[in-house]
C-alpha cells in the first residue's frame, strides 16, 4: 500500500475509522482540533456519529453511554480538557469500558500553553481520576507509530474491557509525515454480550455500572480489575532498545523526546561513546523488566523528558538503585535540542572527551 | 372468588426498594415503568440512573440500565441514544443532579434536540447526602446547610427548571407534574407517557418534573409532607404545560 502524506491529528481520524470507530464526542482545544474535525467530515461517510460537546466532562460521558451500548467510540482532547475527563474516565475503568481517548499534550500547569508538552504523564499513568484504576497508555514517536496504534487500541480496548490512552503532544498532533494503513494483528474480541441494547423481555437487564456499597463486593470488583491489569501487564507492554549491553550511558525517553534522543546518541556515537536507549511505548504497563539488560558497568541513565521530571520516577523504580539516575527536562513548550541532550550524556559517562 | 384488580409493574424487579416511608420516588418509579410497558417499549428501553437517592434504581427497573455519574445522565444518554436511535432512552434525575451539578448536561441536551425523555424529580432538598439545600430549595426552607432558612440575598431565589427549559427550542415536551394525590398522580402518568411519546415520534427532548416529597429531611410525617408539598411547592413551582408537541407550544 502506498504511503500518503498527513498530519498527525488527521491520522488518528483517519486510522480510528479504519479501525472501526463510528462515534466520536469532543471538545475543541488547541493543538488537538484537526481530529474532532477530521471526524466531524469523515464519520457521516461511514455512516458514523460525530457530536462536539458542550464540554469535555460530557464528551467523556457520552462516550461512557455510547461504549456501554456497544459503540466503538473515541473522544481526543489535549492537557487541560484531559483534566475534565478524568472523572469519566474513573467511571469507564469501573464499569469496566472499551474506549480510545487521545491526549495531544500541551504545557501546563493549569491553561499552560499551546506548545508541546509531556507533562501529563503522572495523569495518565497514574489516573487523574478517582479509586483504584488503570488504562492502558500508548505514546508514540512518529505518525506512523500513531496510527498503528491508534489501530490497535480499539481492540486492546475491547479484548480487556479498558480505556485505553493514546498520549502524543502538540508536535505529533501538528507535524506532517508519510504513512501507511496497515491492517493490526488480528486479535480474538469476545462477543460484546454485556451491552446495554433493551431486554427484548427476553433476557435480564444488563448493567452499566461502577457503583458498589457493599464493601466485600466492591473489594471483590477492584481485585478482578488488578488481575486484569496483571494479564494487561504480562501481555501488552511494548518499548524499543539499544545498545544496552554495552552501553556507558542509557537514555530513557517517550514519544517526540525520543526522537530528539535519538539525534543526540548518534552524535555521541561519532565522537565514540557508546550510548543506549529504552524508549517506552506503553508508558502503562511500562517496561519495568527491560532495565534488567543494563550492563551493570553502565555509569548513569539519562531520563529525557518534556517536563520537570515524571517518568523519572517510573525510571527509579525501574533502576531498582542499580545505576545513577539522572533527569533532563524541559518545559512550557521549550522542546530539548540535541545538543544539550549530548552534553548531558558527556556529563555522566564522565566528562567531555 | 377474587379477582385481580391491581397488580405491580412488569416494568419493575421484585428487588425491594429502599426509600425512606413516604418518599414519593417509589410512586414515580412505577410511573415510568407502566408508562414504558403501556406503550409496549419496555423491551426497548435504556435508562440511565442518577447519583442520589435514586442512584439504586438500576436495581428496580425492568430494563438496560446505565448508572451515570453526578449530573452527567442527559450526557450518557445522549452516548446511548446516538449509537441506538431505535431504542427509548430515558434518564431519571433529582434536583441536585439535574439543578445543580448537570445544569450544562441538561440544557445541551434540550438545546441539542436529542431524543431522550428526562423524568425530573424535584422535592427540594438534596436527600441522599442528608438534607443540604438544593438550587430548588424554597426561600425559607431550612436544610443543613441553611440552617436558617435559605435567603435570597446570599443564595438567590430557587431554580425554576421546567419554566427555564421551556425556552430552548430543542425542547419538544416540557410539563410540570406532582404526585401529592390520586388525581395529580393520574395527571403525572398521562404526563409522563406523553414525554416517551415525544420520543417515539422523534420529536426532540422531553422532560416531566415531577414534585416529590422527602419527609426524612423535611422533618415531617408523610402526610404532612404532601401537605406542605401543596402549600409551598405549587405556589412557586405552577403544575402545568410549558410545551408540546401537539399543540405548536
Amino acid at each position: 500500500m502506498t504511503k500518503v502524506l498527513m498530519k498527525g491529528n488527521e491520522a488518528v481520524g483517519a486510522a480510528a475509522i479504519k479501525a472501526g470507530c463510528k462515534y466520536f464526542f469532543g471538545y475543541p482545544i488547541t493543538p488537538q482540533n484537526e481530529v474532532p474535525e477530521y471526524m466531524s467530515r469523515e464519520l457521516p461517510k461511514v455512516g458514523g456519529t460525530f457530536l462536539q460537546a458542550e464540554s469535555e466532562v460530557a464528551a467523556i460521558n457520552m462516550v461512557y453511554g455510547a461504549a456501554g451500548s456497544g459503540g466503538r467510540v473515541m473522544t481526543s482532547s489535549s492537557s487541560p480538557g484531559i483534566a475534565l475527563k478524568q472523572e469519566g474516565i474513573s467511571y469507564i475503568a469501573g464499569a469496566e469500558l472499551p474506549c480510545v481517548i487521545v491526549n495531544m499534550m500541551r504545557g501546563g500547569p493549569g491553561l499552560g500553553s499551546i506548545q508541546p508538552g509531556q507533562a501529563d504523564y503522572f495523569q495518565a499513568t497514574r489516573g487523574g481520576g478517582n479509586g483504584d484504576y488503570r488504562h492502558v497508555v500508548y505514546a508514540p514517536a512518529s505518525i506512523q507509530e500513531t496510527v498503528d496504534l491508534i489501530m490497535e487500541a480499539f481492540d486492546v480496548a475491547d479484548l480487556y474491557r479498558i480505556p485505553v490512552m493514546v498520549l502524543g503532544d502538540g508536535m505529533i498532533g501538528q507535524m506532517m509525515e508519510a504513512v501507511e494503513f496497515k491492517e493490526p494483528k488480528k486479535r480474538e474480541l469476545p462477543e460484546k454480550e454485556w451491552i446495554t441494547t433493551g431486554t427484548k423481555e427476553e433476557r435480564k437487564p444488563n448493567i452499566i455500572n461502577s457503583l458498589y456499597l457493599e464493601p466485600d463486593e466492591l473489594e471483590e470488583h477492584n481485585i478482578r480489575l488488578e488481575k486484569k491489569h496483571e494479564l494487561i501487564t504480562k501481555k501488552e507492554k511494548k518499548f524499543e532498545v539499544s545498545n544496552l549491553e554495552d552501553a556507558d550511558v542509557v537514555c530513557v525517553a517517550y514519544g517526540t523526546t525520543s526522537r530528539i534522543v535519538k539525534n543526540a546518541i548518534e552524535d555521541c556515537e561519532k565522537e565514540g561513546l557508546k550510548v543506549g536507549l529504552i524508549r517506552p511505548i506503553t508508558l502503562w504497563p511500562f517496561p519495568e523488566e527491560v532495565f534488567d539488560e543494563i550492563n551493570e558497568n553502565c555509569k548513569g541513565l539519562l531520563t529525557v523528558e518534556m517536563s520537570m521530571g515524571q517518568m523519572v520516577d517510573d525510571v527509579k523504580i525501574s533502576a531498582k538503585g542499580r545505576w545513577p539516575v539522572h533527569f533532563l527536562g524541559r518545559s512550557g513548550g521549550m522542546v530539548p535540542n540535541p545538543a544539550e541532550v549530548v552534553n548531558k550524556i558527556k556529563e555522566i559517562s564522565g566528562g567531555a572527551k | 372468588m377474587s379477582t385481580i384488580v391491581y397488580e405491580k409493574s412488569k416494568g419493575l424487579t421484585d428487588t425491594q426498594l429502599h426509600y425512606c416511608p413516604g418518599c414519593t420516588h417509589g410512586i414515580i418509579h412505577k410511573l415510568v415503568s407502566e408508562s414504558l410497558v403501556e406503550l409496549g417499549v419496555l423491551g426497548d428501553a435504556i435508562g440511565v440512573i442518577p447519583v442520589g437517592c435514586s442512584a439504586l434504581a438500576y436495581k428496580y427497573f425492568n430494563c438496560d440500565v446505565h448508572q451515570a455519574a453526578h449530573g452527567r445522565a442527559p450526557a450518557v444518554a445522549t452516548g446511548i441514544k446516538r449509537v441506538r436511535p431505535e431504542n427509548v432512552v430515558f434518564a431519571y434525575q433529582g434536583d441536585g443532579d439535574l439543578a445543580s451539578i448537570g445544569t450544562a448536561e441538561i440544557i445541551h441536551a434540550a438545546h441539542r434536540g436529542e431524543k431522550i425523555t428526562t423524568i425530573f424529580v424535584n422535592n427540594a432538598i438534596y436527600g441522599m447526602t442528608g438534607g443540604q439545600m438544593a438550587p430548588t430549595t424554597l426561600i425559607g426552607q431550612k436544610s443543613t446547610t441553611s440552617p436558617e432558612g435559605r435567603s435570597e440575598e446570599h443564595s438567590g431565589k430557587p431554580l425554576k427548571v421546567a419554566e427555564m427549559l421551556a425556552t430552548i427550542d430543542g425542547a419538544k415536551y416540557v410539563e410540570r407534574v406532582s404526585v401529592d394525590t390520586p388525581a395529580n398522580v393520574r395527571k403525572a402518568k398521562k404526563a409522563i407517557k406523553k414525554a416517551f411519546k415525544c420520543q417515539l415520534e422523534g420529536k426532540g427532548f422531553s422532560i416531566v418534573e415531577v414534585l416529590s416529597t422527602c419527609p426524612t429531611n423535611w422533618g415531617m410525617v408523610p402526610n404532612e409532607a404532601l401537605q406542605w408539598l401543596r402549600d409551598n411547592m405549587i405556589p412557586y413551582y405552577p403544575l402545568g404545560n410549558f410545551r408540546d408537541f401537539e399543540e405548536g407550544k
